[in-house]
């Protein structure tokens, strides 16, 4: 079989969505990891430093690229199976199964990875364009060091309102996409073992929500300034 | 005069014999003949793939819309074979043995020796095909008993054994399919054999998606049609299994074998009002734990549960000490029609006797206590771990009482009372499995040949795939090597023009009638004509009686049906109208038939041949031949006999007691 | 035994044959008894609709005992109707009471066309088969059938796997029209098999290929399938399949 088969079959679109999807995982652990660095409560400098470390060196940017090229895998491979599955029933049932047959966010992967993809354009505007390419004002650190001062940049954002709702929005999307994406990776690479299953979706419940929270309670704590 | 056409020597040599000196058809040759099949369960898929593994060029047929659908698929218990795994003295001989015994004398020994002999390779070539029967923790396969044998010969797969088997089967026909070797044909329907010069050589069908009527040719036409329990209207059959495959070829001049030998199943969930279009199959084996019993008291309406012990009648146990609840299925369907129509029937309405497990699960339930070592444990907690082993034991068949009946068959006994299940009469086959008409062959149930009077339990999927796996495919060639040079004849030969045309003015002869009532309901008054008086017990008043009923509804059918719809297009109802019609003409043979046979024998109570103490009476100066009738016209039948000779087996009378 | 008779309102698909649009049709049935079979009561209906002279609802059936894996209606929204790990035809009137509507459609799949009425064509299972769901041996060829033991415990995976009954519920209540339930039942069954063994590869490949020639959804493991399943097929097959097919894909040449 050749690679384009892969890729292109039923089964081998699964498998591109769950390796992309289990890299995006461990890339939201980094993520949620350093972004925690805000509740050092120290003005920001530790978060500076870490972002700062995040974008200094060249192994870092080439993982950034493949990031991106994961998410756009993700996105695409995503899209393109939503199309593609959506018109296999034909005429539609009068009555649906609904939720007597499965959870409803497990039917809805594809519309709550669109919400997810339309909160990462507004994320990435707020946030990584400027740190990249538009540029971000400058901090001096305690060493000397001068880094971005992505903290500043949260705390302006996160001033206003709307921004704060649609992130709390975005993230419960990521909640639910999570829930069900998690064990669904996994299951998408074979794994079949009744009893690492269940311990996988269970761990993915955890993961979703610790994840999710996390990143809600950072627009929140700074919104309500509960950090100095 | 008929000729079974067997082979001469010593009994367990005729078939190596046979194998060794029959004629062959090379490669070459093999893929200029063409096989028709009709049917495509355990019979007629694994002939097709044995066939189409040859090189022959196969067409099989079926009236569902897979092959994988055949009615072989709801067989639970499973599959003898003379492997003698179990180490406890069985052998090739033993089974051939028992299936003879069991037959109360009515098999002919060759056929059933053979049977014996290849029921091993089954196993082999089920277990290679990836067939997943019930193993030990050693990886070795596991066996069970059934059926009054006193060895554990039946391979099983839980309750699901026919499914298995099928399935295996199943896929290696559309390996075959794939391999561009067998065509297959899902939804049409056999209606008519083509026979040209006295040969078989094709068959007339309908696309029962578009009504359209279809040619085939072939150089043989092999039937493995299953059998014809509906005739009943109720039984365990699925509801399309039919005889039309069957009735065409008799009436095309294959000879019908004992038509009157059905084999009725003791153990199924009873009938539950006129509603009622089919029965469903309890596992036979539920009677290797279960009592069975109804009130000593006539009439009586407490709940099973308030009946106290004392006031049971355990009468299998009482009847048959020796066996007890394990007799043989006709003795055990018959002793629950004898306590049901004396009165002691149990249920609304009353056509049903108890099975119960309340002393199983107490047994059960002791032996676990015991094994975990807790001697003081109460009377519930014994219970649960009784029901437990239970459930784990028969559990899916628990379920399915439960679906059908919503009564809890671990709290309250089961209602059980015998069905229809299965036909050991069909179509005359000789040795070859070859019918009168030369070139058409029948196998599997649609063929008289294996299980005499009585079937024994887990021998019909043996018998089915021992057909086609392991029969035909020699004696086959040893038929189609002479036909090597029959090149294949156009379908727009004179012969097919006329069967097609006969098929078509059928057709609309049944549309054109434009009556009042339904098939259904002809079918149910053709049934209840056929239990009452050809069921389990019957008398010559009754038969004589019937064969007029059955001739007056006939005439009815053919002249007050209503069809609705068209030809042209799916039409459910026409393609019953067709099969009914058939049963109608067969329901007529099986009485004339069962009339014939005045002895008790298998399945069978002819009132007028029983002992003192009520029990069947075989009587083999008079009856020891196959009934073969030959088709003369409108209720018109000619009987010949095939007297059986029994070179090693001495008949004796059967006793249970 | 208790029971009680009931009147209902059906709202039945109707669709004259394959090209036809087909609708919906409501029809009243009264007197149907708990103790009678969904089938049955639709017998009911059949009678009396053709002493009115019109056209019977065309439905799929035959062993009517649950494991010919015929029948095929969607009842109320869910293949098989209300009960779980049952079978259109083992579904009994007792599920429903007096007065309820029910509204019984075909399976749903581009994949499996409407023929007439509630008569779908499932043949696309029967190619998925063609492509590979079978073990290549030919009739004589096997050896003792204790020559090759099997673990109890794969034995037993391997049926469960292969109590597939191919009735195409799975597909029918999957939101992508997914046939991997099916498709893995049989990979699975015959994978776990040492006999099933040298073909592995080219098992599942081939069979996932003519899975999606025939227009069945890829899988999203919402599990529907699994629920809906009258024979209890776990959505682990699908995940074994996952497994077998990305090893065959990554070792295949």
């Amino acid at each position: 079989m050749t690679l384009k088969q892969i890729f292109t079959s039923a089964v081998g679109r699964k498998l591109t969505m769950g390796l992309s999807g289990i890299f995006l995982i461990l890339f939201l652990i980094v993520h949620v990891g350093l972004n925690a660095c805000i509740w050092a409560n120290d003005g920001g400098e530790m978060f500076n430093r870490a972002a700062h470390f995040m974008g200094a060196t060249v192994v870092m940017r080439i993982l950034e690229v493949g990031l991106f090229v994961f998410i756009f895998i993700h996105i695409i491979q995503g899209l393109m199976l939503e199309v593609s599955n959506r018109s296999k029933r034909g005429t539609a049932y009068a009555v649906s199964y609904g939720n007597r047959g499965s959870k409803w966010y497990s039917r809805s992967m594809g519309l709550l990875g669109t919400i997810i993809l339309l909160f990462l354009v507004i994320h990435w505007i707020d946030f990584w364009i400027p740190s990249r390419f538009t540029g971000v004002e400058d901090v001096t650190l305690s060493d000397g060091k001068t880094v971005h001062n992505l903290y500043a940049l949260m705390q302006n954002r996160f001033e206003v309102t709307w921004i704060v709702v649609v992130y709390i929005l975005g993230c419960i999307s990521l909640a639910y996409h999570l829930a069900h994406g998690f064990q669904s990776a996994f299951r998408s690479l074979g794994v079949y073992n009744k009893k690492y299953n269940v311990m996988l979706t269970n761990f993915g419940y955890a993961f979703a929500i610790i994840v999710s929270l996390a990143f809600i309670m950072m627009p929140v704590s700074m919104y309500f300034h509960w950090l100095s | 005069m008929l000729d079974a056409k067997i082979p001469s020597g010593p009994l367990d040599q005729k078939w190596t014999d046979y194998k060794g000196h029959c004629k062959l058809v090379n490669p070459a040759n093999k893929r200029k003949l063409e096989v028709i099949i009709v049917g495509t369960g355990l019979a007629g898929a694994s002939a097709a793939a044995a066939l189409g593994e040859l090189g022959y060029k196969v067409k099989a047929f079926c009236f569902q819309d897979s092959p994988r659908r055949a009615h072989s698929i709801a067989a639970q218990g499973g599959i003898n074979a003379a492997k003698n795994y179990q180490n406890d003295g069985d052998s090739v001989f033993r089974l051939f043995y028992d299936t003879i015994k069991g037959g109360d004398y009515r098999a002919r020994e060759a056929n059933v020796h053979r049977l014996a002999e290849v029921s091993a390779n089954i196993i082999d070539q089920c277990v290679a095909q990836g067939v997943p029967f019930a193993r030990e923790y050693g990886g070795l396969l596991s066996n069970r008993s059934f059926g009054g044998t006193q060895v554990q010969r039946t391979f099983y797969a839980a309750g699901q054994t026919g499914q298995q088997l099928l399935i295996g089967a199943y896929q290696a026909l559309e390996r075959q399919v794939a391999l561009g070797n067998v065509d297959m044909y899902n939804r049409h329907e056999m209606l008519e054999v083509v026979v040209i010069d006295g040969k078989a050589r094709g068959i007339i069908t309908r696309d029962l998606i578009t009504g359209k009527l279809e040619r085939h040719f072939g150089h043989c036409v092999l039937l493995c049609s299953g059998g014809y329990g509906n005739v009943f209207y109720l039984s365990t059959n699925a509801m399309g299994s039919n005889v039309t495959a069957a009735w065409k070829a008799h009436k095309a001049g294959a000879y019908f074998g004992n038509p009157c030998f059905t084999q009725i199943h003791p153990t199924c969930i009873p009938v539950s009002g006129d509603h009622q279009s089919k029965l469903t199959l309890m596992s036979e084996s539920l009677r290797n734990d279960g009592r069975i019993w109804v009130p000593k008291k006539q009439g009586d309406n407490r709940r099973p549960n308030e009946i106290p012990e004392e006031e049971r009648d355990y009468y299998l146990e009482r009847r048959y000490p020796a066996f007890g609840n394990l007799v043989p299925r006709d003795v055990a369907s018959r002793a629950a029609k004898e306590r049901c129509d004396a009165g002691y029937g149990v249920g609304s309405s009353k056509q049903a006797v108890y099975l119960d497990y309340a002393a199983a699960i107490e047994r059960y339930g002791k032996g676990e206590a015991n094994k975990r070592g807790l001697d003081h444990a109460s009377k519930e907690e014994i219970i649960a771990m009784g029901k437990d082993v239970v459930k784990e034991k028969y559990g899916n068949l628990f379920d399915m009482y439960e679906k059908i009946t919503g009564e809890n068959p671990y709290e309250v006994p089961m209602r059980i009372y015998p069905a229809v299940h299965y036909t050991m009469g069909g179509l005359w086959v000789d040795y070859e499995l070859m019918t009168t008409v030369p070139g058409l062959y029948a196998l599997g149930e649609a063929n008289f040949s294996d299980h005499g009077a009585n079937r024994l339990g887990a021998s019909a999927l043996m018998q089915g795939l021992a057909d086609g796996y392991f029969v035909i495919p020699y004696t086959l060639g040893n038929y189609l090597a002479d036909e090597i040079r029959t090149s294949a004849i156009p379908t727009s030969h004179a012969a097919f023009e006329a069967a097609e045309k006969s098929v078509k003015d059928r057709i609309e002869k049944l549309m054109s009638i434009k009556g009042a009532q339904t098939v259904e309901s002809f079918h149910k008054r053709l049934g209840k004509i056929m239990w009452d008086k050809c069921g389990m017990a019957r008398n010559s008043q009754g038969l004589q009686e019937a064969i007029t009923e059955i001739q007056a509804l006939k005439k009815e059918f053919w002249s007050d049906l209503r069809i609705p719809g068209e030809i042209n297009e799916m039409n459910f109802e026409l393609d019953k109208a067709g099969r009914v019609a058939d049963f109608i003409e067969l329901g007529e043979l099986m009485c004339k038939d069962a009339l014939d046979r005045a002895e008790s024998c298998g399945g069978h109570f002819r009132e007028e041949s029983q002992t003192e103490e009520g029990e069947a009476l075989r009587h083999d100066d008079r009856f020891m031949y196959v009934s073969a009738w030959e088709y003369k016209g409108d209720h018109n039948w000619e009987l010949h006999k095939e007297s059986l000779d029994y070179e090693v087996v001495k008949p004796s009378q059967r006793s249970y007691k | 035994m208790e029971h009680n008779t009931m009147n209902l309102t059906l709202k039945v698909w109707r669709q004259k044959n394959a090209n036809d649009r087909g609708n919906f049709e409501t029809y009243q049935v009264s007197d149907i008894s708990s103790e009678m079979s969904f089938l049955e009561m639709f017998d009911v209906l059949n009678e009396r609709l053709i002493r009115e002279g019109k056209d019977p609802i065309a439905f799929d059936h035959d062993c009517r005992e649950g494991i010919c894996g015929m029948c095929s209606m969607y009842i109320d929204g869910k293949p098989h109707g209300p009960w779980t790990q049952n079978t259109t035809c083992q579904l009994h009137m007792r599920a429903f009471k007096d007065g309820d509507t029910i509204v019984v459609e075909p399976w749903r799949a581009k994949a499996f066309p409407v023929v007439k009425d509630l008569v779908v064509d499932r043949t696309s299972f029967d190619r998925i088969i063609q492509a590979g769901g079978y073990i290549s041996v030919n009739t004589g060829n096997a050896v003792d059938a204790n020559a090759l033991p099997v673990e109890k415990e794969k034995a037993d995976a391997a049926f469960a796997a292969a109590a597939c009954i191919g009735c195409g519920a799975c597909v029918a209540a999957c939101k992508n029209s997914s046939a991997l339930l099916f498709v893995s039942a049989k990979v699975a069954h015959l994978a776990l098999l040492p006999q099933g063994d040298p073909e592995r590869k080219t098992r599942v490949v081939n069979m996932v290929a003519q899975m999606d020639k025939e227009g069945f959804g890829s899988c999203t493991a919402t599990g529907a399938c699994e629920a809906t399943c009258p024979k209890g097929i776990t959505i682990e097959n699908i995940a074994r399949l996952n497994k077998e097919y990305m090893v065959a894909s990554l070792t295949s040449k």
